[in-house]
């Protein structure tokens, strides 16, 4: 008998179908002799054919997130092994989710841009459905954000950290071109301003340590069981993490501005009023011709001082302080041609 | 054969899908499920010989055909035992969390209480399945929603095969721009969006960062045809210095070593102190006396030595707005 793949898809799918509803409308652990004999297909296949046939098929269902159960049929005598699905574990329980809560899910369904992730969202958006849930986005206007993962490293440590599982990978260093090979117990990973990273236990450093997947070169293999370490409670990713985390932009510099540059600067910069001006010695600060004065925000004076720097001769900054005179420095060695370190 | 598998997935949520709604047109369901009617049609047809155990034809699942193959709708009976779809795994669970979780730190205050009951009543349903996502933890960039609205509208332009003006910001040469392009696509990469596109006023394909688009109109006009025009490959990153770049050496202090990390160099070599000297290729002269500008005494440009000058120029230039006399 010549069978079409179509055929033969549907004729396993139902043998499956079959063994899951014999072990799921079960009050106890059913037997493999009386799985043998309801289910068609095993009760025509030769005793070996059966056994392979049939560890297969409960391996499957539990690829599919099915809890089998094996169990004894007869608690008295030890000898002859059951299987069940029990219905409680088996089931999404009760959600009830209105329109607008309903439509957030939707919208959630859309954020992922990696592959493997979006299909998981889809596939439990499916299931949401299934449990009676009817999407309509446009219950709700809100922004859509979009998370994308590229870096390789990406789905094994998320995998691994799903399933607290060891890793042991290269990792190139941010100071030099060093590569040296990581072992880590990876707690979760964060993403920061689209750019993802994993934090965890390094257990050739003894303490906790963040890494950034774009430097991770090459694969991420396992290097232990699943599930063989804890998370230590009250761990906070956020907390962890803090040192990627730069300031907030809550301080502010007084800066001149030639008019049509500086547009990056104005960016996060206000013109700054006569009113508001803090006259510094009594001095007054003459605005000249083809200049305006900006208030600039800024988080970090490193970062600002790198950002006038770039300038040249567009900006001058006035204050604060600890702000013009790194300017200024910074600008005499380069003036002089000559190296500092 | 993985096709039974997801046959299986497929059909355990789909029997409970029909019951919850008593019957269902074959075309909604399909794009509820994401897949072609036709799969759907092969999917129903495995449910004639299943039901519980024993296969007396009246223990089998019910479809009724005639209302399949007549009007195109679906509906299933004695399957009362198959009424709640299966429980949400770990990568479902966890995955959907943290895009709601994404969602959250986009949303406004009117919102975000709406996403956090969401969370709540899927956290509950799904139980261990979500306790991966306490584990993650996401921040968005800034400007989220001025980013996000921007995309759309590129996104719409490059389905419609319509031209767009662009207010851009080229930070290299600190200039707002204005020009028209031809969008090919818009792509994610090293964590931010582009827009590739034909740029009209330099005549070549151009990568601009969403970010830094301030103001996007779609025009009327459609896209023109290019010679050999096609989607940029971004395997390699954004970066991708040409050979007619003007080639530099710089030495980089040991404060100055993630210059050879940020930008791609062609050379590397330690220096005696813990420094680098590296070769690079530069696009634009401009971003190299900017960079230099702000290494000051972190590195020296060795080649090309006319720029070297130029930048001692742009720092003397500058320096005399500090002098308290002069005044800039």
């Amino acid at each position: 008998m010549n069978l079409s793949r179509d055929e033969m898809t549907a004729r396993k799918s139902e043998r499956l179908l079959n063994l899951l509803i014999t072990l799921l409308v079960s009050r106890t652990y059913v037997s493999k002799d009386r799985i043998r004999a309801v289910i068609e297909p095993y009760r025509e296949a030769g005793d070996d054919a059966f056994e392979k046939m049939f560890e297969r098929d409960k391996d499957e269902l539990r690829s599919l997130g099915i809890p089998v159960e094996v169990g004894y049929v007869d608690r008295a005598f030890e000898d002859e092994p059951g299987y069940r699905v029990e219905r409680s574990a088996f089931e999404l329980p009760d959600i009830d989710l209105d329109p607008q809560e309903a439509a957030v899910i939707g919208l959630a369904a859309r954020v992922w841009q990696h592959a493997g992730l979006a299909h998981a969202t889809s596939d439990a958006l499916v299931k949401l459905k299934a449990a009676g849930v009817s999407v309509d986005r446009a219950a709700l206007d809100i922004v859509q954000p979009q998370l994308s993962a590229e870096e390789p490293a990406f789905e094994p440590l998320w995998d691994a950290t799903r399933t607290r599982t060891p890793v042991e990978f290269r990792y190139r260093t941010s100071t030099g071109a060093d590569v040296a090979t990581r072992h880590l117990q990876p707690w979760g990973v964060v993403c920061y301003r689209g750019r993802w990273y994993v934090v965890g236990h390094d257990t050739d450093r003894g303490e906790p340590r963040v890494f950034r997947l774009s430097r991770v070169q090459g694969d991420v293999a396992t290097d232990g069981r699943p599930a063989s370490f804890d998370v230590p409670a009250g761990t906070d990713l956020r907390a962890v993490t803090r040192a990627l985390t730069p300031a907030t932009a809550d301080r502010t510099a007084d800066v001149l501005v030639r008019r049509g540059a500086g547009h990056g600067l104005r960016r996060h910069a206000q013109p700054l009023e006569p009113a508001q001006r803090p006259e510094r010695d009594a001095e007054r600060v003459d605005v000249p011709d083809g200049w305006e004065r900006l208030a600039v925000r800024y988080a970090s004076t490193d970062g600002l001082v790198d950002e006038v720097l770039g300038y040249g001769a567009e900006v001058v900054v006035l204050g604060p302080s600890e702000v013009r005179d790194r300017v200024v420095a910074r600008l005499r060695e380069s003036a002089d041609g000559r190296v500092t370190a | 054969m993985s096709g039974a598998r997801d046959q299986v997935a497929r059909l355990l949520a789909l029997v409970p899908y029909i019951q919850a709604r008593r019957e269902v047109s074959l075309e909604d369901a399909a794009a509820d499920f994401g897949v072609r009617p036709a799969q759907l049609v092969k999917d129903l047809n495995v449910l004639w010989f299943c039901g519980l155990p024993g296969l007396g034809m009246g223990d089998l699942i019910d479809v009724d055909m005639d209302a399949l193959e007549g009007d195109g709708v679906i509906r299933v009976s004695n399957a009362d035992y198959l009424s709640r779809p299966l429980r949400l795994d770990s990568s479902e669970a966890s995955a959907l969390v943290v895009a709601l979780r994404a969602l959250r730190e986009g949303a406004g205050d009117d919102v975000r209480p709406i996403v956090d009951r969401t969370l709540d009543k899927l956290e509950a349903a799904a139980g261990d399945g979500a306790a991966v996502a306490a584990r993650v933890d996401i921040r968005l960039p800034e400007g989220l929603d001025r980013v996000a609205a921007v995309r759309e509208r590129l996104e719409r332009a490059v389905e419609e095969r319509r031209q767009v003006r662009l207010d851009y910001y080229v930070p290299t040469r600190d200039e707002s721009t204005e020009r028209v392009v031809d969008p090919v696509r818009v792509v994610d990469a090293d964590g931010h969006a582009y827009l590739d596109a034909w740029c009209h006023v330099a005549e070549d394909q151009r990568l601009f960062r969403l970010d830094r688009v301030s103001a996007a109109t779609v025009l009327d006009t459609p896209v023109e045809q290019h010679e050999g025009l096609a989607p940029r490959d971004l395997a390699d990153g954004i970066f991708s210095p040409s050979p007619e770049d003007l080639p530099a050496t710089l030495v980089l202090g040991p404060a100055a070593r993630w210059v050879a990390e940020y930008f791609p160099c062609e050379e590397v070599d330690e220096e005696p102190g813990g420094g680098l000297r590296v070769r690079l290729r530069v696009g634009d002269p401009v971003w190299l006396v900017r960079l230099m500008l702000r290494l000051g005494g972190a590195a020296r440009l060795l080649d090309p030595p006319e720029l070297a000058e130029r930048v001692r120029e742009v720092a003397a230039a500058a320096l005399a707005g500090y002098e308290p006399a002069a005044g800039p």
